[in-house]
């Protein structure tokens, strides 16, 4: 059974560390889904999140691989009950006045925010889960939609504790 | 036999081309012999390596350079370039650091392989950028697969040129991000000293591995503060060490409970300088011992518990054992394919202890029952203490318990000794003059294999009784990786007798550096093991592919080309020939009387050798067969009838 899990990864900040990381995932036979780096709390020190889709037995040697590379600091699987998850999208929606009132109301239904707007589109901003994203991006679609980018998905653990702190 | 233009005693040898001979400096403790002024500044053993430096104004290549002397370094191999031109200059002048000029990259990455597999400190090689670094890919590929701890230092074309095709311009660290340990780039000359310490440290600690640095020129060039020691900072590298007593307690527990345990000992073995514990866990568990192929020699081949090596073209006795074991103690290995044969049919009733210092080779192939992280040294030491001290009635009950196990493994050693048969068509046998090799040059040599037939035969054939005595590619496979890699593990162990039992397809790969062994003085011995062909191909393409032998003929016998008495003497090596079993002995003795020079055998041996035992490709290690059609059943309905042959 293929599943897809949610590793937070904390990085050195040094030139090539993507490289690295994504490299290992393809030569060893990986597929990302979703990759996505910023900066932390502590200065020199990335945080990566990264969705990958394997069976449950491989995930063990990729994190195993993961903390062999020597820029890798930490690496925590994130579960989803347990973590909160949000990618962010933003759609351009062909909506001249004729429809603008009903793409603003979907937009509306979804907590989206218009971006951009001109006479013949919309660009509606929306974060959450992929869920939520997709089902936005139905209700979308029908006035046509130009262009979609999407973030990789983000990820903290609930709760007061932080994974960072114990890296030292 | 026939000895071609042997040079008449008092003459000097055909290495000295004018220039007194060096001998192997930094280790002897001989006086250097007086220098060519063109030749780098004598290496004074007895120099005293800084320990404490106050920041004192350096270049980049300055600081490199007591950067090596600094964490330990008294030998690199490598040839100058373009961009690493700077580093040579305060080379030069080094008294601490020789730096011997190889003929090729490559040559230099095997090299300071063959160097820290006998010695056991990090190895070290240069080169320049663009080609001078991709040569040095092969070296470590191989260093990585066999875990060996090298640095290579590379120079790169200017930091403001980086990224626009620069004349020799190659992302050596992009190339080598998959077959390094680690990599850097430094592009601030201030911290070279802290790359060197680090790149040391990573190479030669935990599971060790190959290192690579990389430097500007300008970075080389560029003034900066040379201080030492420096703190390293790699808050991501904590290998562990210390194993979980937990899990010790729970590994001497199955051992305690174990009929039919096997010590399967890997290469970690040796590089946690573990032999001697090995001997004591041993004795205490009274179980047999089987020696991967980059672990022969950890456990002495003369000891009654030693079943040989295991796999393709192990004992059968070895690859019995595991097949039939209800526990295995895996000691610094990692299950390779070439051990386990078909993963699924693999040692089907053992449960398995799997100790290793890399995390990620545990479960990674074979589940474990109990996952060991730690040192092989300490995980051994803890494990014999816990076995003293457990209540299974102590070492002699076990050692009671296992008396059936050994009637077995008795029966499979003497029914299934190792053995080969003379050539009947009255050729040289090849088995027997690596045989021959290993006798008269003993225990005490060092032997380095390239690889195919003759590597094989020289695992099996020559007796090892000590670690780091047995060098050779193991992961990588790599032909060509003998000549040098003598040339190194001579360099590091300058009084020890070194042979190179080389094949005469990888002796034509890397042959070249017998020019640096003559003209720098590392008088290592090479026997090449010239059956003509690419031998192991060849027999793969008898047994697998109906006798087409596609591509494997060398020409070495039908055209002598080349000629390796001639190829020797043009390298400034002595060479001779031996085409029957009468001469074997009377050469190998020559060979072993001149130590003034290489020396390189041309051991003319039968064509049709074969490898024996052999589990094909593909197939599980049920179907070892002692000989070609002849298998060992092991009582077992299901391993099927002699007859079959896999294909």
């Amino acid at each position: 059974m293929t599943t897809t899990h949610t590793l937070s990864v904390l990085v050195e900040d040094k030139p090539g560390v993507l490289a690295r990381i994504s490299g290992l995932f393809s030569r060893r036979g990986y597929n990302i889904q979703s990759l996505a780096v910023g900066p932390t709390e502590e200065e020199g020190i990335s945080r990566m999140t990264i969705c990958v889709t394997v069976d449950d037995f491989p995930l063990e040697q990729v994190t195993k691989q993961l903390n062999k590379l020597v820029h890798v600091i930490k690496i925590v699987e994130l579960e989803p009950s347990t973590s909160v998850q949000r990618e962010l999208v933003m759609m351009k929606i062909r909506a001249d006045a004729s429809v603008r009132s009903q793409v603003l109301e979907v937009t509306q239904m979804f907590r989206a925010k218009v971006v951009d707007v001109s006479p013949e589109a919309v660009t509606v901003e929306a974060t959450g889960t992929e869920d939520k994203l997709n089902a936005l991006r139905r209700m979308l679609e029908p006035y046509g939609l130009r262009e979609i980018v999407q973030s990789g998905m983000v990820a903290l653990a609930r709760g007061p504790r932080s994974i960072a702190a114990h890296h030292r | 036999m026939t000895t071609a233009r042997p040079a008449p005693p008092g003459t000097p040898g055909p290495s000295a081309h004018g220039a007194e001979t060096r001998r192997p400096a930094p280790r002897t403790g001989a006086p250097t012999e007086q220098q060519d002024t063109n030749l780098q500044a004598p290496v004074q053993p007895d120099a005293i390596r800084p320990t404490h430096v106050d920041p004192s104004p350096a270049t980049g290549a300055q600081s490199l350079v007591r950067s090596l002397e600094a964490v330990g370094c008294d030998v690199v191999f490598g040839i100058p370039g373009g961009a690493i031109l700077p580093a040579y200059d305060p080379l030069f002048d080094s008294r601490l650091v020789r730096h011997i000029l190889v003929r090729h990259e490559q040559g230099a990455g095997h090299a300071a392989t063959g160097y820290a597999q006998a010695t056991g400190r990090v190895g070290v090689c240069i080169a320049t950028s663009g080609p001078g670094a991709t040569n040095l890919v092969t070296p470590l590929a191989d260093a990585m697969l066999d875990s060996v701890p090298v640095v290579a230092i590379t120079g790169q074309v200017g930091r403001k040129l980086i990224g626009t095709d620069a004349f020799q311009e190659a992302d050596i660290c992009g190339i080598t991000m998959p077959i390094t340990k680690h990599n850097m780039l430094v592009t601030d000359p201030a911290e070279i000293p802290r790359a060197i310490a680090e790149a040391f440290h990573i190479a030669a600690s935990g599971r060790p591995g190959p290192v690579l640095v990389d430097l500007p020129k300008d970075v080389l060039q560029a003034h900066t503060t040379f201080s030492w020691p420096v703190e390293t900072r790699l808050p991501g590298y904590r290998p562990t060490t210390r194993p979980h007593s937990k899990q010790i307690r729970e590994a001497a527990r199955l051992i305690g409970e174990a009929r039919r345990p096997v010590l399967y000992v890997g290469g970690g073995v040796i590089k946690a300088e573990a032999s001697t514990e090995l001997l004591d866990l041993a004795d205490e568990t009274g179980a047999p011992v089987v020696t991967t192929l980059m672990a022969r020699g950890v456990f002495p081949d003369g000891h009654h518990q030693n079943l040989g090596m295991p796999g393709m073209h192990g004992t059968v006795a070895a690859v019995a054992a595991m097949q039939k074991a209800d526990l295995l103690i895996a000691l610094g290995t990692r299950f390779d394919d070439r051990v386990t044969g078909d993963l699924s049919t693999f040692a089907p009733e053992a449960k398995v202890v799997h100790a290793d210092v890399d995390p990620a080779e545990i479960g990674k192939n074979r589940v474990a029952d109990v996952p060991i992280v730690g040192d092989a040294r300490e995980v051994i030491t803890e494990l014999t203490a816990a076995l003293r001290s457990a209540d299974d009635g102590g070492r002699d009950a076990r050692t009671e318990r296992l008396l059936p196990w050994w009637d077995q493994l008795e029966r499979w050693r003497q029914t299934f000794p190792l053995g080969y048969d003379d050539p009947a068509d009255g050729t040289l046998s090849p088995e027997y003059v690596i045989e021959r090799i290993g006798a008269i040059a003993g225990p005490d040599a060092i032997y380095s294999a390239g690889v195919g037939q003759h590597q094989m035969w020289a695992a099996q054939f020559i007796r090892y009784e000590k670690p780091r005595t047995w060098l050779n590619s193991g992961g990588a496979g790599t032909m060509g990786y003998g000549v040098p890699a003598a040339m190194g593990a001579k360099v590091g162990m300058p009084d020890t007798t070194v042979w190179c039992i080389d094949g005469d397809g990888c002796f034509q790969m890397t042959n070249q550096e017998l020019a640096t062994c003559a003209i720098e003085g590392i008088p290592i011995k090479v026997a090449v093991i010239n059956n003509g062909n690419l031998g192991m191909v060849r027999q793969w393409q008898t047994l697998f592919y109906e006798e087409r032998y596609s591509n494997t003929e060398l020409g070495t016998h039908k055209h002598r080309v080349p000629d390796f008495v001639l190829l020797a003497q043009a390298l400034g090596c002595e060479g001779l020939r031996c085409e029957s079993k009468d001469d074997v002995d009377r050469v190998i003795e020559q060979a072993m009387a001149i130590d003034d020079r290489p020396v390189v055998i041309d051991f003319t041996v039968g064509a049709d050798a074969q490898v024996w035992p052999m589990v094909a490709a593909g197939t599980g290690n049920d179907q070892i067969m002692a000989a070609r059609d002849i298998r060992p059943l092991f009582d077992d309905p299901e391993a099927g009838g002699a007859d079959e042959v896999p294909a």
